[in-house]
Formats: structure tokens, sequence, C-alpha cells
């Protein structure tokens, strides 16, 4: 065992690149969830993004466009999502459910072309002096450009939900889509532009795992970091800014983990690789435990909204 | 308005809910046609390949038809269990977990007393089965009703928990002493008191299949005779009606997930002790999620659940067979089976509304 091998410094940066995927992710859903929608089809949405983020990228030699893409092939995985659940009024459960299955499906049958395939790399920024502070300059000013996108995208969710009137349209439509139609919102288009906005974000995410985090592509390769982020907006009681706070507890958890297990530590690996998937549970259960009776969730979440009933 | 209106039918139909599944597997066969032209196979022989040659093809329908009961027995076990919850707004989606645990639970206790040649080791490696799958299901259950936390996030989560056990308990615990150093746990066929074979040479009958169809049987009473079956109903039409009629939600919820748990748990068993053989790690293959997409596909009705589940267990074969004749890759089927569920779903929409066409004031 050599602990002293584990650098906090290194600890604390590949932290930031871990949660990456998980605030992207979380952040999509926190907005779909916040329309009155609820998603499980995060995972299908990213795996999906990782394989088109994936295959543009090594086609094309450029890692943005493949973000670029994968984003897209996330949302058009999303509009199946909502086409079924807002126009055909199917449950959003099993929708979102048949969302994962059928994106593990079909990223499998398209990655394999892509198997043992080395992806361009995505370049890390060079933000001049910021990168020479000492320690804080290696530990946060170092990394791509997608980290510090997803940071700008937390403050951009929470500043949109918070002060736009947008926003306002949107939580009005996931606490109450009946009243939101009375008063002449488009319930339905709104949750359409809420879906491809998570559908988006969830691709960007599961690019971000075959570009950058890991970056090859295997089957399956999200394992279970959709599902994760699914956990993180109810850790977060829909609030964008305690995604982050979720997201680098994951984060953090599972490169803790990783580095432990490099360093040798007398437990089980089995033991430590499922340790994020418990700490999630273990979370979950004091956050429900806590909102029990206290109204934090959209009213409207999981409801199907058909105008006439 | 638009020109085209749905308007809410005042009863489900009866005639769309036969005939959507029917539906929704033809436009399957028709988009994953497409999709399998895409992929520069000749579409037609593809589906003749999933579809028939499994069943009347003379070459190949002799391995095949047994296998059909050999894979419809788990998916149509563990769907029935989730049918139960999915009736009554309680989401477990974690069955692959409960299969995985299940079959842990009772190869450990057939493993323990091995090499004893006792007729009771096998049903008490049955009780472990459930009992594991039972417990499993339990921490998703209890964690609900205490502290109200979501159980299709906890029961999902805990499938990669109990993919780390099984990993585990491969690697160490059961590992098999005369193994070699190999992965992968005695080889329960060769032991006989333990092992689950197939009951009539030829039909891929074996234990599991008989606990799927008694499964069924059970379902269909307890659904259409039993108040326990019209609470379940009630609960998920309308939960605020059924906790006038004295429905405990918090009972229901721990029944449903139970029930669900200990079936997989079963499945699992059955599946370790016959057509697998041995706890290995990569021993679970799927059955728990498409378990899922049968639930639906025999819309959570015990018969259809039986028919759904020969049907998917004929995709699963014909997706071997086209993998093996055609070199159709293996994702395929995935992709396919999860196709069907977005048609069911789309069609669906057949059976609660009525389309109507042209303008109209909506009411």
């Amino acid at each position: 065992m050599n602990l002293g091998a584990i650098d906090p410094v290194l600890l604390i940066a590949s932290l930031m690149v871990a949660a990456t995927p998980i605030i992207l992710a979380a952040l999509g859903e926190l907005v779909v969830e916040k329309s009155g929608l609820l998603n499980l089809g995060v995972e299908g949405m990213m795996i999906t993004g990782a394989i088109c983020g994936f295959a543009v990228a090594v086609e094309t030699g450029s890692p943005v466009l493949g973000f670029v893409l994968a984003a897209m092939g996330g949302a058009a995985l999303a509009l199946i999502f909502a086409l079924l659940t807002q126009y055909l009024l199917s449950n959003q459960v099993a929708t979102g459910l048949a969302l994962t299955l059928f994106g593990l499906g079909i990223s499998a049958m398209i990655g394999q072309a892509y198997r043992g395939v080395k992806p361009p790399a995505t370049a890390k920024l060079n933000l001049g002096p910021l990168g020479d502070i000492p320690v804080l300059g290696r530990m946060v000013f170092s990394h791509d450009w997608v980290v510090y996108f997803a940071l700008v995208l937390v403050a951009g969710v929470w500043a949109f939900l918070k002060y736009t009137r947008g926003g306002l349209i949107l939580r009005a439509v996931g606490e109450n889509h009946d009243a939101a139609h009375a008063l002449g919102y488009k319930v339905v288009r709104i949750r359409l532009a809420a879906i491809a906005f998570g559908g988006a974000c969830a691709g960007m995410g599961g690019a971000y795992v075959s570009l950058v985090r890991v970056p090859q592509w295997t089957d399956g390769m999200t394992a279970g970091a959709g599902w994760i982020a699914l956990a993180i907006v109810v850790f977060a009681s829909w609030r964008a800014g305690r995604v982050l706070l979720g997201a680098y507890l994951f984060g953090g958890i599972s490169v803790l983990q990783l580095n432990l297990q490099a360093a040798g530590v007398p437990v089980p690996v089995e033991i430590l690789s499922m340790s994020p998937f418990v700490v999630t549970i273990i979370v979950l259960v004091f956050i429900s435990a806590r909102q029990k009776g206290a109204a934090v969730a959209p009213a409207a979440l999981g409801r199907i909204f058909h105008a006439s009933s | 308005m638009s020109v085209i209106r749905l308007e809410r039918r005042a009863a489900p139909s009866r005639f769309w809910s036969v005939a959507t599944p029917i539906l929704a597997v033809a436009l399957t066969m028709i988009a994953g046609g497409v999709m399998f032209a895409l992929l520069g196979k000749d579409p037609v022989a593809a589906i003749r390949t999933i579809f028939w040659d499994p069943l009347f093809n003379t070459q190949f329908a002799a391995y095949s038809r047994p296998q059909l009961l050999v894979k419809a027995g788990p998916l149509i076990l563990i769907a029935i269990g989730l049918s139960l919850g999915f009736r009554a707004g309680v989401w477990n989606i974690g069955a692959e977990g409960q299969y995985i645990i299940g079959a842990i639970c009772g190869a450990a206790v057939g493993l323990a007393f091995y090499p004893a040649d006792l007729w009771i080791v096998f049903p008490l490696m049955v009780i472990a089965g459930a009992l594991g799958g039972w417990a499993w299901a339990m921490i998703p259950g209890l964690l609900r009703t205490r502290f109200n936390t979501n159980e299709i996030l906890v029961s999902l989560l805990l499938v990669y928990v109990a993919e780390q056990i099984l990993a585990s308990m491969a690697l160490g615990l059961l590992r098999n002493p005369e193994g070699g150093g190999f992965p992968g746990s005695r080889n329960l066929q060769q032991y006989a008191a333990a092992s689950n074979p197939e009951l009539i040479a030829g039909t891929g009958m074996h234990w599991g299949v008989v606990a799927a169809f008694i499964a069924v049987i059970f379902a269909y009473v307890l659904l259409t005779r039993h108040i326990t079956g019209f609470h379940i109903r009630l609960a998920g039409q309308s939960p605020r009606a059924a906790r006038f009629a004295g429905v405990n939600p918090a009972r229901l919820v721990l029944l449903c997930l139970g029930v669900s748990g200990a079936l997989a748990g079963m499945a699992g068993l059955f599946e370790v002790t016959g057509p697998a053989g041995q706890i290995s790690i990569d021993f679970n293959v799927g059955y728990g999620f498409t378990a899922i997409i049968v639930a639906f596909l025999g819309r959570l009705h015990p018969v259809g659940i039986l028919l759904a589940g020969l049907l998917m267990a004929l995709t699963y074969i014909g997706g071997e067979l086209a993998q093996f004749m055609l070199g159709l890759p293996a994702a395929a089927i995935q992709a396919f089976q999860g196709m069907l569920l977005f048609f069911l779903l789309a069609v669906d929409v057949m059976t609660n509304y009525r389309i109507r066409f042209g303008r109209g004031a909506a009411t």
C-alpha cells in the first residue's frame, strides 16, 4: 500500500474531469424535470452521444465537431421521447427506459467499427497566467474547454431559471401544466425544447466520456453515469448550483476509489468499484428523508398533459 | 386546433388492447428491416432468420426450438413479478440485480452441501434464491416506504452493486477450489442434487419454465379473483381512491417489490443451476432488463406476458442465428428489442384515445 503516491492536486484536477459528464447530463435532466417531465433515458442519450461524438471526431479529426454532433445525436434520441410522451401520450417511465435500452443497442451497433480506434485528443486550454499560479493553476486552470463549458452552463441554467421570463414560464409549466395552458403558454412546445436541451446535454456528457475521460470506445461505456445523473438531480433538490456539488461529490468518490485501487489499499477491488453507487444511494436516502413532506419536486413531474382533459 | 385530435375514450378499447402489440410487432419488423438494410443485409432474409427459421427451418429447428422455453422461462418469471408493480405504479427496474443475487444465494446454499446427495438440496436452493432476490428488492422497498427514496433509482443503482458482488463471488468465495485458479464456481449441472436438468428431453423444459407457468396462473388468479389484485390495479389507476378503499400504500409497495424480487431471484437460481451451470463474472445477460419490455409488450397481463416472453425469446434465438448466418451484429438485436418497446408505446395511444380528423372544437 502506498498512499503517498496519491497527489491531492492531481486528485482534484481529475475530480473535475470525472464530474464533467455528470454535470452536463444532470443539468440537462434538471431542465427537463423543471418542465414537469421525467426522462429516464439519460443513460441511453449519453451512450448515443458518446458514440456519435466518437465517430464524428475520428472521421473528421475534430473533437469540437464531435461534441457538436454528440449533442445533436443526444437531442435526436430525446426527440423520440418527446414524440412519444408529448404527442402519443405514452407513460414517461416506460418511454425513458425504452430510450435507454434502444440507445445501448444502437450505440453498440455503430460502435463496432470503432473498437480499438484512438480519437483525436481534446487539447487543454492555455489560460495564460492563470495556469502558472502554483497549485491552483494545475488543479483548476489546466483543463480542456468542455470542463469550463459545463461550469458556465451551470451558471447559465441557474440564471435562466431564476432571473428570466423564459425560466419562469418553464417552471410554471412544470408546476401546473393545466394552469400554464390556460394562460396561453404552449405547454407541449416548451417541453419539446426542454427535452431537446436535456438530450443535447446528455449527448455532450457522453461524448466527454468517450473522447476525453477514457478515451476509446467500448460497449456500454457510460456504465451507469446517466443513472447517477438522475440521482444527482434529486440530490440537488432541482437546483442548478447543487448539481455542481453533487457531481463533484460523486466525481471525487469515483476518482478517489480508483486512486485507492492503484495504491493497493487492502480493501477488495469490488468494494471500491461499487462505492460510488453505494454512496449515491446513501446520499439519496438522506436527501429524500429530509425532503419528505416538503414539496421540492416540480408538482407536475411525470404527469401526462392532454389539453382536452 | 390542429387537424388531428385525440379524444379520450371513456374506457380503454378492448379491440386495440389486443391489436396494439400485434401492430407494434409488425411495425418493428418494417423498421427493423430498414435498419438491417442500412447495415447492408437483406432485410427479408434477416427477418425470416429471426422469426421463422428458429421454429421451422429443418436444419436449425431441432436445436433452437428447445431454446425457446429456455430463454422464455426467466423472461416470463421476471416479467410477471414486474407487471404487478408496474400496475400499481411501483417501478422496480433493478430485476437484473435481484436475478444476480438470487443466483448467488441459491448457488451458495447448493455449494455448501457439496457433495452431499440429498433430495432436499435443490428445494433449499430455490428458497434461498427467492429469499436472496426478495431481500435485494427489499432495499429499495424499505428505503421507499421509510424514507420516501425513489425506488426507480435505488433498484437500478443496486444492479451495479450486484454486478460487483457477482465478480467478487466468482473470483473469491464461490470459486471452484478444483478449478485450477480459473474464475467461476463449480459446475452445478455436474452436481446431481443441485442441478436443474431438462425435464422432458428435447423440449427445453426445466424447473424454471415450470415455475414461470405457475407464476402466470398465480398472477392471473391474483389479478382477477383476489382482493389484493384489485388493490394493485386500484392503486395504479387512482392512488387517492385506493387510500379511501383502505389500501395501505406502504404494504403494497413492499408486496410488489418483494414478489418481483423473489421471482427474479428464482429465475436467477434456475438459470445458474440449469442453462448457465455456474456462477461466473458474466453470468447475467440482461434478462432483467429485457423482462421490462416483455411486461409492457404483454400489456401487464399474465397471458399477454406469456406470449410476449415467447416472442422475445424468439428474437434472442433468431438474433443469434442471424449473427451466425448473416453476420448481423449482436447489438442489432438489442436495438431491435428497444425499437419494439418504442412502437408499442407509440401505438398504445389507440387503446385510450380515439383519433379524430378535421377541425373541431376540442372540449
